[in-house]
């Protein structure tokens, strides 16, 4: 049975999709990813933290926008672990 | 006649400062906040404020418009920018000066000039102020070893473009040129869509010295001695002092000298910083000119008596400087740490939290500067700084000793700071001495705590 994991923001900050701005995303919706994958980074006074994948399989959605404050603990992505 | 009001476009501690400089000229000020910083202290202080956006600062400190749209929804006569965030931003600079505003800064020409790398050298070498010997742009290996080899190793790698270390790599040999042109050809590439790099000739052991200036625009131009920034890490500054026990009278002269003249070969007119490296044989060189007020002022109005912001703000609305270089007299020595919301413990990592506890010290010649009180948020947005405590004696090292004993009655809590380190770091041998240089910190401190 597939199963919807949740990303949570490990730090409260402002949340990046792309490592630098004109870059391409870390991460999109509907890619496949393994464990380990970094899909976000969150900026907590000015240095930068990687957010990464605990388990392998496919985002289902990103649920903050590039460059949102985001709280710790809130959720910022979805992940459909591979059966 | 109207009423001057000044937009502080700024937060925290330097908003604070800038709040109580224009309150004493008789100026009012309105706040611009984000709505992180609703209910922080400094936003209270001010005559009235206004909302620039949302918390992280690309959408409000760092907005040109909102900022520009803000001063004159409010009815502002000027904008003050602080440090960091617009301060040295020449498009939002000309965007207050087309909207009718006045700017308290430098002509917008001059921070283009001076924020650029290679015009600011380039301006520098017509004025005869030294600069590290440098390769020109390379974009090959066997180009980069010959440059090599005629400036001689170590070296520094660095981008042409771009900022913030990004790129930098010491080179120790031609071996270790080999290994790393290509790797930050490519990084730098990445990072900042032009690959091109440079050899800079790369000092070991020096001192990060540098000269407060100040020009009206009547065509006066001041300047009020040096501050010693050489305890850094990661190139970010952690204790600045002023005068600095490391240079000699010549030196001093000499360096006051090249950075008034660079501030007259571009028609400056505010106040500003010129940087230099100083080696231990004295010789120096210029690293970058800073066209805004900086974060340790304060220790230099503490030597001088001269109150900068004051002087900063008076200038921009056209009055002349108050007072002359014979006036500028050094009295004693100023030491300033910079307390951050950060865990020496966790590779400096960020604290942001309450401060539940914020007992500043006081006493005979300690003063601090923080945007802070008491149940205040240091918010996760933007940098760790909590307050600056600076000390200020007869001597450097009456002046070390009354911080060391100020660090001890500070009483923060609801974050980690790094007070614990800055202690260390006040302790150590070699900044006791004062034969410290810009490596010694991370070297002797290592990283952590």
């Amino acid at each position: 049975m597939p199963e919807i994991h949740e990303i949570a923001a490990p730090f409260p900050g402002v949340f990046y999709r792309r490592a630098a701005p004109g870059s391409a995303p870390l991460a999109e919706p509907e890619q496949v990813i393994a464990v380990g994958h970094v899909i976000a980074l969150v900026e907590v006074m000015k240095m930068f933290h990687e957010v990464q994948s605990a388990v392998a399989g496919r985002i289902t959605e990103f649920c903050a926008e590039d460059g949102d404050a985001v709280a710790m603990g809130q959720i910022i992505a979805k992940i459909e672990s591979q059966s | 006649m109207t009423m001057t009001r000044v937009l502080v476009a700024n937060r925290g501690e330097i908003a604070s400062r800038v709040i109580r400089a224009c309150q004493e000229l008789g100026y009012e000020t309105v706040a611009a906040f984000s709505e992180a910083d609703r209910d922080a202290r400094w936003v209270r202080e001010a005559d009235s404020a206004v909302c620039i956006g949302p918390p992280p600062a690309a959408k409000s400190y760092l907005n040109r418009e909102a900022v520009v749209q803000a001063a004159l929804d409010c009815g502002a006569t000027s904008v003050h920018p602080g440090y960091g965030f617009l301060a040295e931003n020449e498009v939002f600079a000309q965007a207050v000066v087309d909207a009718g505003l006045i700017w308290i800064g430098p002509p917008p020409q001059c921070i283009g000039l001076m924020g650029d790398k290679s015009s600011a050298l380039r301006v520098a070498t017509q004025a005869g102020v030294p600069t590290l010997p440098r390769s020109g742009v390379l974009v090959s290996l066997d180009e980069a070893l010959i440059a090599a080899g005629v400036l001689g190793y170590p070296l520094l790698l660095k981008a042409n473009a771009g900022g913030g270390g990004r790129g930098i790599r010491p080179i120790e040999s031609p071996d270790a040129l080999v290994v790393s042109f290509d790797q930050a050809r490519a990084e730098v590439g990445a990072a900042f869509g032009d690959a091109s790099l440079y050899l800079e000739k790369l000092l070991t052991g020096a001192r990060h010295v540098e000269v407060q200036i100040i020009c009206d625009s009547s065509g006066n131009s001041i300047h009020l001695y040096e501050r010693d920034c050489s305890l850094q890490r990661r190139r970010q500054k952690v204790v600045e002092e002023a005068p600095s026990s490391f240079i000699d009278a010549v030196t001093r002269a000499e360096l006051a000298e090249a950075a008034l003249r660079l501030a007259r070969a571009v028609d400056y007119i505010s106040v500003g910083t010129v940087e230099f490296l100083v080696a231990q044989d004295q010789s120096f060189y210029f690293i970058e000119m800073n066209t805004r007020v900086q974060v340790e002022h304060g220790v230099t109005e503490l030597v001088t008596g001269v109150d900068i912001v004051r002087q900063q703000i008076r200038i921009a609305h056209g009055q002349p400087l108050s007072l002359q270089q014979n006036d500028v007299a050094l009295r004693g020595a100023a030491i300033e740490v910079r307390v951050n919301a950060e865990d020496p413990e966790m590779s400096f990592m960020g604290s942001p939290g309450t401060l539940t506890v914020f007992e500043a010290p006081s006493g005979p010649g300690i003063r601090v500067d923080s945007g802070f009180g008491s149940g205040d948020m240091v918010q996760p947005f933007y940098d760790s700084l909590v307050c600056k405590i600076l000390a200020h004696d007869v001597d450097r090292k009456a002046a070390i000793r009354r911080l060391e004993i100020a660090l001890t009655q500070a009483d923060i809590q609801g974050v980690t700071t790094n007070l614990s380190f800055l202690g260390k770091a006040l302790k150590l041998m070699s900044f006791q001495e004062g034969t410290h240089h810009t490596q010694t910190l991370e070297s002797e401190i290592a990283s952590g705590g």
